[in-house]
């Protein structure tokens, strides 16, 4: 569903059915439509039967990392003794997707769902939905519709009426974009500094609260009641025949210099091209696209010719030099300055560092400053090396991947894009420089 | 001249420096020198909200955000005296809770003007034109500069990183309103549903 716009006849349209429509946001409508059907015959099956199903689906983490769902789920040890929770990343800060925003905003229900079963199926008793601060009206949405779902004994200490606790409450961020990222998602839950911890420990060792912790993102979850309800072979429809490793239908969210911005629900190992020019409606009047970032602004940018090989899946995209990320499509027509968007890019970056890891705090902020310096007209040409240099100090050196994700845009742009910085530095402006006396 | 550098001084228009500083909605004062009007006293409606809160939680410390925000809606901001208290409430140190607060950007910790106007800039909406948003908000609300507050008091302008909202370009967040596709055109009629 490509709202604003009408579903298009090419879409697999099955989280996003309901986008647009107001009644799926109230518990009367949304269980109109089928809901919460899942989270009672979840209720009715053992934690590690709803395991083993999710599993055989095949679903992969939509938060950009890809991980298979099932396998994570197995991590949380059942009967060990601890409490377990489970964590909903809805922090969603990654420039250029707004998915999880839409199923919030829409289908708070299916989310409210989601984490129920979610929360059985690892053994926890507890799920938080941690959304960030600036989505004040899909946390409005959610509340109520976690306050409708206690009224209705769906979830609580005897959900739906099976004798099961399952809580689901939601957890206001306030305006980190570092807190998207699991570890420092549980230390700005316990009310920390959203600062990443480092792993090992891994969550599902030692999460949240010093407990076992499974983090999924909103639209992983938002999947689950599917899945459970239609079977993991119903799922499977949905895969290139040459690729079972993704599976499943991907949301996009596209944006920037395109006919019809939003979002598309397609299934995996669609034609990247199809998905641009046909869903999308391709450039908007009189101008061409010049870059495309598939999958939210952390991963490479590519140039148009190499985007439309793409074949939409977590392999599809690796295979053609870039990654499907979480899934945000950002498109750069000729009109833009290329380099001044990355550079932009880049502050963004700079600024959401939490400055932890020193590769990352220097890194981040010198990469802005030079690239800003190239893009004022006073680039040299050194200047191109020495980012590259620091974007390669800044890869796989941090706790975390924030450092590697300012350095990925700005060396594929550079590697793809070295005109566009080699015209802007051979326009450098010409300072006064006083004579030397002697 | 005084050699005070520009920045140091306060503008003229703080009004009086007799250390009781300005009057706020909430009689509390900017500088902090009028009491402090307490968010979290035992037995009031925020508190309850809190304690309500805290059972949701295995340990205090984990309301801490949510303790901030009641904190952010009463007094518009969250000053040294707010930290405090929520220090008091939750069993923290000051210095602890005023750790947190710097870490988040959407915790104010000084007064902001009545109307906090925020921007998306980062990439996706720069390419579809959010630097002119930005242009035109200044221009109609008189800000003239990012950050700074308008003359009347009523308006502050400042650029934020991607609202998540990139395919509505270019969304404003205003206080807790949050509005999609604002053209420059918009703008004007935007600033008139504020005052």
């Amino acid at each position: 569903m490509g709202y604003p716009h009408k579903s298009h006849e090419r879409e697999s349209v099955v989280l996003s059915r309901y986008f647009g429509d107001p009644e799926a946001a109230t518990l009367d409508g949304w269980k109109k439509r089928g809901g919460y059907v899942a989270l009672q015959k979840a209720l009715s099956m053992s934690p590690a039967e709803i395991v083993t199903v999710v599993k055989d689906s095949g679903l992969r983490g939509r938060g950009g990392a890809g991980f298979p769902t099932g396998l994570k789920w197995s991590f949380m040890k059942p009967g060990d003794g601890k409490p377990h929770y489970l964590c909903c990343n809805a922090d969603e800060s990654e420039p250029g997707t707004f998915k999880d925003r839409e199923i919030m905003r829409w289908t708070p229900h299916a989310l409210v769902e989601g984490c129920a079963i979610g929360a059985y199926a690892i053994g926890a008793e507890t799920a938080y939905i941690y959304i960030r601060g600036e989505f004040t009206e899909p946390l409005v949405k959610i509340e109520n519709a976690i306050k409708e779902a206690y009224a209705a004994g769906i979830l609580g200490k005897n959900a739906m009426g099976t004798g099961k606790t399952v809580n689901v409450w939601v957890h206001r961020g306030a305006g980190a974009y570092i807190c998207g990222e699991e570890t420092a998602l549980m230390n700005s839950l316990e009310g920390r500094r959203g600062n990443p911890r480092i792993k090992p420990p891994f969550p599902a060792v030692s999460g949240v609260f010093a407990q076992p912790t499974t983090i999924n993102n909103v639209e992983t979850l938002v999947a689950v009641p599917h899945i459970l309800n239609n079977g993991a072979e119903w799922y499977k429809q949905w895969m290139r025949a040459d690729n079972p490793k993704s599976t499943g239908t991907k949301l996009y969210s596209v944006c920037g210099n395109v006919q019809r911005p939003g979002n598309y629900e397609v299934p995996m190992g669609f034609p990247f091209k199809d998905f641009l020019y046909d869903l999308c409606g391709g450039p908007l009047q009189g101008r061409q696209f010049k870059a495309i970032i598939p999958g939210g602004i952390s991963v490479p940018i590519q140039t148009v010719a190499e985007a439309e090989a793409s074949l939409m899946d977590y392999e599809g995209f690796v295979a053609n030099g870039t990654m499907l990320g979480s899934g945000g499509v950002i498109i750069f027509d000729d009109a833009q300055n290329l380099v001044k968007q990355i550079a932009r890019a880049a502050r963004f970056f700079a600024h959401e560092s939490c400055a932890q890891c020193t590769q990352c705090r220097e890194g981040t902020a010198w990469t802005t400053k030079i690239l800003e310096r190239i893009v004022a007209g006073d680039g040299s040409p050194d200047d191109l090396d020495t980012l590259l240099e620091i974007g390669e100090n800044m890869t796989g050196k941090t706790i975390c991947v924030l450092s590697d994700s300012c350095a990925t845009p700005v060396a594929s742009g550079i590697n793809k894009f070295r005109g566009d910085f080699e015209a802007l530095i051979k326009k450098k402006k010409v300072h006064m420089v006083p004579a030397q006396v002697a | 001249m005084t050699s005070t550098p520009e920045y140091f001084r306060a503008p003229a228009d703080w009004g009086p420096t007799d250390g009781k500083g300005f009057e706020t909605a909430d009689g509390a004062g900017h500088h902090g020198h009028a009491a402090y009007q307490p968010v979290l006293a035992a037995g009031s409606a925020r508190r309850k909200e809190l304690d309500e809160l805290i059972t949701r939680y295995p340990t205090k410390m984990a309301v801490l955000l949510p303790a901030l925000w009641m904190v952010q809606h009463e007094r518009g901001w969250v000053s040294e005296e707010g930290m405090a208290e929520v220090a008091t409430v939750l069993e923290l140190t000051p210095a602890y809770v005023k750790g947190v607060v710097s870490f988040y950007t959407m915790y104010h910790q000084h007064p902001v003007a009545k109307h906090f106007i925020q921007i998306c800039t980062t990439s996706p909406c720069n390419a579809c034109g959010a630097e002119d948003v930005v242009e035109a908000f200044l221009k109609h609300t008189h800000c003239e500069e990012l950050g700074n507050t308008s003359p009347d008091g009523k308006f502050a302008v400042i650029e934020v990183e991607c609202l998540g909202a990139c395919g509505f370009a270019t969304p404003v967040q205003i206080n807790e309103d949050f509005i999609e596709s604002v053209t420059p055109a918009r703008v004007p009629e935007i600033l008139a549903g504020l005052k």
